[in-house]
């Protein structure tokens, strides 16, 4: 059972702050990834809880208890290097033991534990071999059994697949999955990855200049992001997001995009949750993801026509450039579907997937339609 | 992967073979000469032009070892007959071998001051190298004030020939009671190589990732342990190169020997010049000197050339 917890916890290299007040709370179990780009402050926090970083205010707790003051090595947690720092005089199965000799374990106890391990792993036949002599994928799983051995309280993981290649960064991706599944310990991961930390995370802590920008589960920051860089840094494609204008006519409200001509059409309701989050038009920007972009060959109702720009071919579907008054919007069509840019289509807004923004602020005004 | 060499491309390497063989010879030419005239008759040692072929024996070392004095008559017959071997071969030079009043052959200076000369070496070598490799790890690791200007302070003993302060130094070892012992050629020996040391290994310090440690404090140790289960180990290529310079500066070190040492702590370099020969020089005998002197480096050297050659590659840093 181990909770970590932070409270209030900052962190200044020179004049520069790069964790600012950050309250976090990780369940047993549980699988956090902390998700931002690079220089954002999540691998200083995890090295923050590591024990490899010093913070300059507030409090790291594991299982309710203050830790920061405590060395690395009283921690009890383990860690995972995007380098994987295998010992290089090492062989694989004293890279394993590393962590074992430390703790004074008899030779029988260190056998078996390493033992076992390499078999979760598959890696027993690698343990006389030196870690040059390994490939990415086998120095990652040694990597992981060396901090899997001892069962500590937390692992941590430092873009742990981010060395390796495209299609091993997959394969790796399931296995460490499966590998929490089965011996599932709190587990903290970062990465600049948005695709890894969809797929491993129970929660997603995106981070960005050292802010906390918002925790939640994979789908909650997908269909529900926080703020503007949320809404942008998640997903791939990246979400559509323009500045916009909401009008009421008749008995529904229209959107218009920046330079349209015309308003997509929404429902009423939008008006009225717009008005509580009181924003002025000016401020007011739409984000719509190119799934939420619906496009019809014919003219249907609430559609309006636009022309194709940009078609990008991705195999299982084309993300076309739908040119909407003087801006963007990217859709996603079936592969195909839009036969050949310059051409006439019709464009109609999902208002379910649809967000407002304040421009001003960044965040997200919650608008649920 | 079996590239294509073209001609040119070979006799390119050709050319470059033809010139690995001649700045071998170069650097190879002297040492053949001592070694050759250490095991040369004293008569063809100084012949124009150099003997090359000749039938090499051993009593330059001999003569190295034993006191000797020259001959002012021929030994008689009996006398001749009655030495042993290698005292044939002084009588032959022209000299004899001094024996105190009970008979007992008299050494000569030679293996003490050998000994001194290895004595001093190894322990300064070992002070400096320690310290050089403590410090390199401090200024490669940590955040200290003002780390540049230390190194700079550190690196600035170097920045004047060591012997511009022969006489201060002399003076002040005068005083303190250093003058002529093994501590006082250690300490100045280690004083001189300790910022080569410091320096060296704080470029190969610098090369150690220091996630290698930082995996190994996660994993349950203390800096301490850290330093010497992991960081040692990976600096061994370093520690290795440092202690052979270190350990031939101190060993051929000339000057400060001849002006700090006289008799006990006096090493091999200003010994060999000064004392072999009873009469004229005898230059058989410097040159087995020199020879005997020349084999701990090369010994050290080859023992730890797998440590000189080892690139700093580690394979196991996913860069």
């Amino acid at each position: 059972m181990t909770q970590i917890e932070l409270r209030g916890v900052q962190k200044f290299f020179g004049a520069v702050q790069v964790i600012k007040d950050l309250n976090l709370q990780i369940d047993d179990n549980e699988f956090i990834v902390l998700l931002g780009q690079s220089g954002c402050g999540k691998t200083t926090t995890l090295r923050a809880i590591a024990g490899l970083e010093t913070i300059d205010g507030g409090d790291v707790l594991i299982d309710g208890k203050p830790v920061q003051h405590l060395k690395a090595a009283d921690r009890d947690i383990a860690m995972v290097f995007q380098s994987f720092s295998l010992y290089p005089h090492m062989s694989v199965y004293e890279n394993i033991a590393f962590p074992l000799r430390a703790m004074r374990k008899s030779r029988a106890e260190i056998d078996g534990e390493v033992r076992s391990v390499a078999k979760v792993l598959q890696i027993t036949d690698l343990l006389g071999k030196k870690p040059s002599a390994l490939s990415g994928g086998d120095m990652q799983r040694v990597a992981i059994g060396r901090a899997l051995v001892r069962r500590p309280k937390a692992m941590l993981m430092d873009e742990p697949i981010g060395a390796l290649d495209a299609k091993l960064r997959e394969e790796m991706r399931a296995e460490i999955k499966r590998l929490h599944i089965k011996q599932g310990s709190t587990t903290i991961y970062v990465t600049h990855d948005q695709i890894e930390a969809m797929s491993l995370a129970d929660r997603i802590v995106i981070m960005h200049e050292g802010v906390l920008q918002q925790v939640g589960s994979p789908s909650e920051v997908y269909t529900h992001p926080a703020n503007l860089f949320v809404a942008q840094f998640v997903g791939s494609p990246v979400m559509n997001v323009a500045n916009a204008a909401v009008t009421m006519n008749g008995s529904g409200a229209r959107v218009t995009v920046d330079g349209a001509a015309e308003g997509f059409v929404f429902p009423a309701e939008l008006v009225g949750q717009l008005d509580a989050a009181n924003v002025g038009q000016d401020r007011l920007a739409l984000g719509i993801r190119p799934e939420g972009v619906m496009v019809s060959r014919e003219p249907a109702d609430g559609y309006l026509p636009v022309e194709a720009h940009i078609i990008e071919p991705l195999g299982s579907y084309d993300i076309v450039d739908l040119k909407v008054g003087t801006q963007m919007l990217r859709a996603r069509t079936r592969s195909g579907f839009v036969g050949k840019p310059g051409v006439q289509v019709f464009a109609r807004l999902d208002p379910a997937q649809a967000h407002f923004f304040d421009t001003a602020s960044g965040n997200s005004l919650g608008v649920r339609l | 992967m079996a590239a294509v060499t073209t001609s040119a491309e070979r006799s390119l390497n050709k050319l470059a073979i033809v010139g690995v063989l001649i700045v071998t010879i170069i650097f190879l030419a002297p040492i053949y000469w001592i070694a050759s005239t250490a095991f040369k008759p004293r008569n063809l040692a100084t012949t124009i032009p150099p003997t090359v072929v000749f039938q090499p024996e051993i009593s330059p070392f001999v003569k190295l070892f034993t006191k000797r004095s020259q001959l002012r008559t021929a030994p008689t017959p009996e006398q001749y007959a009655a030495a042993p071997w290698w005292e044939r071969l002084v009588f032959d030079g022209g000299e004899k071998v001094v024996r105190s009043g009970r008979g007992e052959v008299q050494w000569s200076g030679y293996p003490s001051r050998f000994m001194n000369s290895l004595i001093v070496a190894i322990t300064s070598t070992i002070l400096a190298v320690g310290m050089g490799t403590f410090t390199a790890y401090g200024f490669s690791r940590f955040k200290i004030k003002g780390e540049q200007d230390l190194l700079f302070f550190i690196l600035s003993t170097r920045m004047l020939p060591p012997v511009v302060v022969a006489i201060p130094m002399f003076l002040m070892y005068r005083v303190v009671g250093l003058n002529d012992t093994h501590w006082g050629l250690i300490i100045l020996y280690t004083a001189f190589n300790l910022s080569f040391s410091v320096w060296l290994m704080k470029g190969f310090m610098d090369e150690i990732p220091k996630e290698y440690e930082e995996a190994a404090l996660v994993d349950g140790y203390t800096r301490m342990e850290a330093f010497f289960k992991i960081v040692l180990p990976e600096a061994a290529t370093g520690i290795a190169a440092t202690a052979v310079f270190c350990f031939i500066t101190a060993w051929n070190e000339y000057a400060f020997a001849l002006i700090m040492t006289n008799r006990r702590a006096q090493t091999a370099p200003p010994f060999i010049p000064s004392q072999v020969g009873s009469g004229l020089p005898d230059w058989t005998v410097i040159a087995a000197g020199t020879f005997l002197f020349l084999l701990p480096v090369a010994i050290f050297t080859f023992l730890l050339r797998n440590h000189l050659l080892r690139g700093m590659s580690f394979g196991a840093i996913r860069k």
